[in-house]
């Protein structure tokens, strides 16, 4: 025990020494999550749209009034061909068209059908789908519209839907990227910090007294992790209360249980790096390593930014070591839906287990490095 | 000249000496770019619902069914009140629920409107936004079909219901939507190009950050610094054989992506491969600059991770469209030489275009690389005086 704080004593005295190190574990996971928070969102507003109208009738304008007035089109171009639309496609300078053939207002005069063209760019899957629905639903309230000057009638459909969002009922982008993001730098400070420590002495040539001091392997990674818990809590902290501040960020469930699974993932994130460190024979080698065992794992494979429900099944399984997963759906349990540790003791299962393994793994690789 | 090419040769004999890293560099990405591209998807499907049936009618039925059939949705659940819904959401084992009210199937049979409630999960907020469209899709489609039913009931119901039977007939427009270079607007298309792009980023970078810190740290770059070698000389050497990797690792990618994932390469290969070794020339000199500002290897893998890797991800327009950021922030994404090379390699692979249409983003890249690699050259010679 004795042995194990002095290990840790020296490890914070070395990071303290090390400004840049300790200031960029301090203060840059609170000013990212400024420009991230500010920078990030799904909402998409805004869309470049060009317009060939080649009606020009008080119909077709009210169908270009109406995509302009939803609040999501901005008219960036009136082309008078198809060409125009290409080159503007191509160049990225629009993301749909609306194409409106001669005829249109006649048409719809006579109480006839008339075709209008929606041209998408479907590059960005997720955004086109998004513009997609608008379109369609301008351009059907605006036929019932029609109807109702027309005919006097209104459909009431047999069954609707009425939705409702709990938890994050405005669907700021913020709440939801606030977890993701302390889960994300949580895993980067752990793992990168000790990623180094074990690979470095080896480079350094100061391996031998490591070997040679009379301390358990255990003790001695115990004592090597301590003051990074302390410094990555820290940080994770930080976040929250910036979040909190300055993004609304609702803080529904107990600081108790937040800290337990932060303090649970972060000593597994630790136990990764030291595991890493303990495989590599260069400090190049375990950055190589940390970033893609835990930097993008993070980032794709833990339901961070991709649905884990839409990926294959193959992968869905792999999302299963993936401990930013469960870490995760803590996360959001915890700050935004408000639920105690008992309605997620799975998760906290599997970072118990994620912690020991991590540690395990690394003293034991280590206890045979030390032979 | 000569003594590049030594500075090169040692540099691919130090490399030779780590055969686990250069396995590393070489099976990594085909590895990483199998799995993650197959993540990588934004497509929401098998969202689990939970579904509160408190109605138990044959009506019921059939809509929980209409559920069941859609690839979007997978049932997690049927419950019969409200309140079993919570749990569900809460343990995030589903991230919608249906609320199926008790006397719907009494109403949808006398043809007065009933109403279902869609709850969704809010934490998620991207993939919700897109279930809940999904949904309340789902229900209107199923409502058409039920007014347009030609059964015995359909003249029991109010004559509104059967006005839709017959909409078609009445004035309107019929938008007729058409998706130009992603037809079946599958996301695997955009984002396997991007995971590419982040793949590289990560080998070159990592590389390029170590590349002189690492000599620094071991005592060897007093050893270059009393050669005649200049702070060019010292850059170029170790660009070129970085750069050697991360011309292996362009073709071992774009390979899994065109013949493993099928991806479209609708443009030319060769221009492909110009343009990812000028973007190279920007995460390798972002690495090496990285390098010469950082006294340790611990201080310059911080750096890299923090303010190289991070950013990138995020600001580039890999997954978060840069046209909805707000308007403080776009301009910094102009730092992001990832933007650039997104644009032209989505642009070559999925749009077939060439330079004459993306001329401007390869300036940008290429005067990005050189103004970095100028930068870190300049730091070089400081530290080495």
């Amino acid at each position: 025990m004795r042995k194990t704080l002095a290990v840790g004593r020296k490890e914070f005295h070395q990071i303290v020494r090390d400004r840049r190190t300790l200031s960029i574990l301090l203060l840059a996971p609170v000013m990212f999550l400024l420009l991230y928070g500010y920078a990030l969102n799904f909402d998409i507003k805004h869309v470049r749209l060009a317009v060939e109208d080649r009606d020009g009738t008080v119909e077709s304008r009210a169908l270009i009034a109406a995509f302009v007035n939803s609040g999501y089109f901005d008219l960036v171009a009136s082309v008078r061909e198809d060409r125009a639309i290409d080159h503007l496609m191509d160049r990225n300078e629009i993301r749909a068209a609306l194409v409106i053939p001669e005829g249109t207002g006649r048409a719809i005069n006579t109480g006839r059908t008339a075709g209008v063209q929606v041209l998408i760019n479907g590059d960005n899957a997720n955004t086109a789908s998004a513009v997609m629905g608008y379109a369609l639903a301008i351009v059907g309230s605006v036929s019932s519209n029609l109807l109702v000057e027309q005919r006097g009638v209104r459909l009431a459909p047999p069954v609707s839907a009425e939705p409702r969002i709990w938890y994050n009922p405005e669907l700021k982008s913020a709440l939801f990227l606030v977890p993701g993001l302390i889960a994300f730098i949580a895993m980067i400070t752990g793992a990168v910090s000790t990623a180094l420590s074990i690979v470095r002495e080896k480079e350094r040539g100061t391996w031998e007294q490591v070997r040679m001091a009379p301390i358990g392997t255990p003790a001695y990674i115990i004592g090597k992790t301590i003051p990074y818990v302390l410094i990555s809590i820290a940080s994770a902290m930080a976040i929250m209360l910036a979040a909190m501040a300055l993004f609304d960020l609702p803080m529904r469930g107990s600081w108790l249980d937040l800290l337990l699974a932060v303090s649970l993932f972060l000593v597994g994130a630790l136990g990764t790096g030291m595991f890493i460190s303990t495989v590599s024979d260069s400090q190049l080698l375990a950055f190589q390593i940390v970033l893609i065992v835990a930097f993008l794992p993070t980032f794709i494979l833990s339901g961070f930014i991709f649905p884990i429900a839409s990926m294959p099944a193959p992968i869905r399984l792999v999302t299963y070591v993936v401990p930013a997963r469960y870490f995760l759906v803590a996360l959001r349990g915890i700050i935004l839906k408000g639920i105690g540790a008992a309605m997620i003791w799975r998760e906290l299962a599997a970072l118990v287990i994620y912690a020991t393994a991590a540690l395990g793994l690394a003293s034991i690789r280590l206890a045979r490095e030390r032979g | 000249m000569r003594r590049t090419l030594f500075l090169i040769w040692k540099e691919l004999l130090e490399l030779r000496q780590d055969p686990k890293l250069l396995r590393m560099l070489l099976l990594a990405p085909i590895l990483q770019l199998t799995i993650l591209g197959y993540a990588a998807t934004t497509d929401v499907k098998n969202v689990p619902v939970v579904i509160a049936d408190a109605d138990r009618t044959p009506a019921s039925r059939d809509l929980i069914e209409r559920f069941e059939a859609s690839p979007y949705f997978s049932i997690a659940g049927v419950v019969t009140t409200v309140d079993q819904i919570d749990p569900y959401l809460e343990q995030a084992s589903a991230w919608m629920a249906l609320s199926i009210p008790a006397g719907y199937g009494q109403a949808v049979g006398s043809g007065t409107p009933a109403t279902v409630q869609v709850v969704a999960d809010g934490t998620d907020a991207n993939s919700t936004t897109v279930a809940l469209g999904y949904a309340t899709t789902l229900v209107a489609t199923y409502a058409r079909s039920l007014a347009g039913q030609p059964a015995a009931s359909l003249s029991a119901r109010s004559a509104a219901a059967g006005q839709g039977f017959s909409l078609a007939r009445l004035g309107s427009f019929d938008p007729q939507v058409r998706v130009w270079f992603n037809p079946q607007l599958e996301s695997k298309d955009f984002m396997i190009p991007g995971v590419l792009a982040l793949l590289l980023l990560v080998m070159t970078a990592v590389l390029g950050s170590m590349g002189i810190v690492r000599e620094r740290e071991l005592g060897t770059l007093e050893q270059l610094n009393v050669t005649p070698l200049g702070r060019w000389q010292l850059i170029v050497g170790k660009l070129l054989p970085y750069g050697l990797i991360g011309a292996i690792d362009v073709f071992l990618v774009a390979a899994v992506a065109v013949f493993w994932f099928q991806v479209p390469l609708c443009g030319s290969f060769l221009l492909l491969f110009a343009m990812s070794m000028v973007y190279l020339l920007s995460t390798l000199g972002l690495g090496l600059f990285v390098s010469t500002i950082s006294n340790t290897q611990q201080q310059a893998m911080m750096t890299a991770a923090f303010f190289v890797v991070m950013p990138m991800m995020f600001l580039s327009g890999f997954v978060f469209p840069i046209e909805n950021m707000p308007a403080l922030i776009q301009p910094l994404t102009y730092l992001i030489p990832l933007r650039y090379y997104l644009v032209i390699v989505r642009g070559i692979f999925l749009k077939g275009v060439g330079l004459e249409t993306f001329w401007s983003e390869a300036l940008e890249l290429f005067v990005f690389g050189v103004a970095i690699l100028s930068l870190a050259a300049a730091r070089a010679r400081k530290r080495a005086a």
